[in-house]
């Protein structure tokens, strides 16, 4: 076990209270305050709605509620990574004051990105109630898909966190990035939409796996398909423990870089 | 018992922080190579081996850049040394910059509590602790306002007095004794002593080799990384007081060294700021000696000084008046005299020469003065004026006001109990 690992659960009680500070900070300050959190999915489903269910017609059985199923997961993956990138840098002042394992910041952003996506997931399940989808036994699976992606995300936040100290130009380029990221993920279209020759391509990219997981056990009722979902549990394990080793090493030199 | 150990301890940093500053940046030093500028290093520790038992305070002092804060920071954990081995028992309290951690939106209260658990305390211990750090601080009023209504002083406050309440077994401080108002540096000086009582071990950084003398047991002098001196606080600052004014000296003495213009000379009226005058007799090399008749410019009150300068005589003249002042470097003149108020008889000067005058003691308080010389006619008009060329210092430890030290005796006689009045 590394000892970035062992800091991380020795520092459990700062990091519940720094996820707390972080939600409390975002809601506080802000008219609409809590509701933020949901403003954003929402809105962001109406127009995707808007576009391809209504503008060009896409035959998608409740297209507003798959895409919300499938924005989820993506909106908590990309915030966790673009506030994520800049936490470090942000609480200079704290790394260069005390003692203090910066792996902890990224697990802040992400861990609070968690708490929003869980918010938001008994909102979905409303409007599967009203639109009158079916609620399968397969929403007890969710833990699984989560556990996978908060691994993945953590993994490569802790690495970005780091970079970004010395390379402050990192988190413009995430933002680009992670735009393209977003279209080749299926939030938009179903993965049996995309053309057989191009299947294995799409099956490459982590969060198309993780986000088909999310819209099949929620929008679609089914069973995540676990041969998928290994080998991505399997990379999100490896990325982690790479980051952790990273953090060993570059910890050091970032008191003095920031 | 050894409460701080260090061996061998070596810090290094990279010259400009960090090789790259962006992607970009980095991408073309991959191309171009990394430049010589980049991989330079500079060395802010080099092999210091220290001991601090359990209980004792330790005072560091240095200049600016002498490499204090880094091994106050290295004490702390929040650098790793290069090398050499580093040991400290006990739990660490980094009081090196206040307020880790605070938050601008949150309370004070809520800010309190995580700036206390990143500083090592459960929970729990921050909450017991709660009352007393907001009372400590003063600031029952302010306390659920949010962080980013407090002034600069009710931060402080607050960051020191969660720091104190920590409870820990080394304390590292940098220059935050002199914080907040006088009734709040009071009683931190207080919390202070307290500490020492109870046999808490105290790293102490200070500029101020005052605070140093008065609080702690040994003292070390840090000088460009190296340690230069260790050991009894009147000691170890007598000795970077010395190198300090001697380094002041030849800082001062680079003023004296700068030639003469002749032109300002030779150009009646003021051509230059600092000196004028009709040029029949030049000033030249003006210096200042101690008794041993060694140039020096750093001075005690009480030392003689002799003021030292050459002429040259270029066309002869009737009855020159050398003369000289001292000025406050404020532009307050405090002495002024020359040959004819001194009634002294200038003799027949010849092509060229020198002057002396020697000066018994400046009884000047601490600060900084120049030295004004000057030839001229026994009507006034100068034939060679250097105004404000010639900088000296005063030191002294004692820190009294006013213009200069009238010499004087206390004999204080309590009336009443056969007291003699």
């Amino acid at each position: 076990m590394t000892r970035a690992f062992r800091e991380l659960l020795a520092y459990r009680e700062i990091l519940l209270i720094l996820i707390w500070r972080d939600l409390k900070t975002r809601y506080r300050g802000s008219v609409l305050g809590f509701l933020w959190t949901f403003l954003n999915p929402l809105l962001l489903m109406v127009i995707y709605s808007l576009v391809f269910s209504v503008y060009m017609r896409v035959d998608i059985r409740a297209y507003p509620i798959f895409v919300f199923a499938g924005l989820l997961p993506w909106i908590w993956f990309s915030s966790s990574m673009l506030s994520g990138a800049s936490s470090v840098v942000d609480s200079g002042t704290l790394i260069k004051r005390v003692p203090f394992p910066p792996q902890i910041l990224a697990a802040v952003s992400v861990s609070a990105a968690l708490v929003n996506f869980l918010l938001a997931l008994p909102l979905l399940l409303v409007f599967m109630m009203i639109w009158g989808l079916p609620i399968g036994w397969s929403l007890l699976l969710l833990p699984l898909p989560i556990a996978i992606q908060y691994v993945f995300t953590l993994g490569l936040t802790i690495v970005l966190s780091m970079l970004t100290v010395r390379y402050r130009d990192l988190q413009q380029l995430l933002a680009n990035l992670l735009t393209l990221w977003f279209f080749l993920t299926p939030v938009l279209y179903p993965t049996a939409m995309v053309p057989a020759q191009f299947q294995g391509f799409l099956m490459l990219n982590p969060m198309a796996v993780l986000v088909a997981s999310f819209q099949d056990a929620l929008y679609g009722a089914q069973v995540p398909s676990l041969i998928h979902l290994a080998p991505v549990g399997a990379l999100a394990l490896a990325v982690f423990a790479g980051a952790l080793a990273l953090a060993d090493r570059m910890r050091w030199g970032l008191a003095e870089e920031i | 018992m050894a409460a701080i150990e260090l061996h061998g301890i070596s810090k290094r940093f990279r010259f400009h922080g960090r090789p790259a500053t962006t992607l970009k940046s980095a991408v073309l030093e991959l191309v171009r190579g990394r430049s010589e500028r980049a991989r330079e290093r500079i060395t802010a520790l080099r092999d210091i081996d220290l001991t601090v038992e359990a209980g004792q305070t330790l005072g560091i002092i240095g200049a600016n850049g002498s490499g204090k804060s880094t091994l106050l920071k290295l004490v702390a954990g929040i650098y790793r040394p290069d090398s050499g081995t580093l040991r400290v028992q006990g739990r660490v309290a980094p009081l090196i910059e206040l307020g880790a951690g605070f938050h601008p939106e949150l309370t004070g209260r809520e800010n309190v509590v995580i700036n206390g658990i990143i500083l090592g305390l459960s929970q729990r211990e921050v909450r017991r602790r709660l009352d007393a750090i907001v009372e400590f601080a003063g600031m029952q009023e302010f306390i659920d306002a949010p962080a980013r209504t407090y002034s600069s002083g009710m931060y402080m406050r607050l960051g020191f007095a969660v720091a104190v309440h920590l409870d820990p077994d080394v304390l590292l401080m940098d220059e935050v004794l002199a914080i907040g108002d006088e009734a709040f540096a009071r009683k931190c000086a207080d919390r202070f002593a307290e500490f020492r009582r109870v046999g808490k071990t105290l790293l102490l950084v200070g500029h101020e080799a005052a605070t140093v003398e008065r609080w702690c047991d040994e003292a070390v002098w840090l000088d460009h990384g190296v340690l230069r001196a260790a050991g009894p606080p009147h000691k170890v600052i007598d000795l970077y007081r010395q190198a300090m004014s001697e380094q002041e000296s030849d800082t001062l003495a680079r003023s004296y060294a700068e030639p003469a213009t002749p032109a300002a000379v030779a150009g009646a009226g003021r051509a230059a700021r600092d000196r004028w005058g009709t040029g029949e007799i030049a000033i030249e090399r003006v210096r200042l000696d101690d008794t041993y008749g060694d140039e020096r410019y750093v001075y005690s009150p009480a030392e003689p000084v002799t003021l030292r300068f050459e002429y040259h005589v270029h066309r002869p003249v009737d009855h020159p008046v050398f003369g000289f002042a001292i000025v406050r470097n404020d532009g307050l003149w405090i002495y002024g005299t020359d040959t004819s108020l001194a009634k002294v008889a200038v003799p027949e000067l010849g092509t060229s020469g020198a002057v002396e005058v020697t000066l018994d003691a400046l009884a000047l308080v601490a600060g900084r003065y120049f030295v004004d010389v000057a030839v001229h006619a026994a009507d006034g008009t100068p034939y060679d004026y250097h105004s404000r060329r010639y900088p000296f210092s005063i030191r002294d430890d004692a820190a009294e006001r006013g213009v200069t030290k009238i010499h004087h005796r206390w004999r204080i006689a309590p009336g009443g109990g056969g007291g003699r009045v």
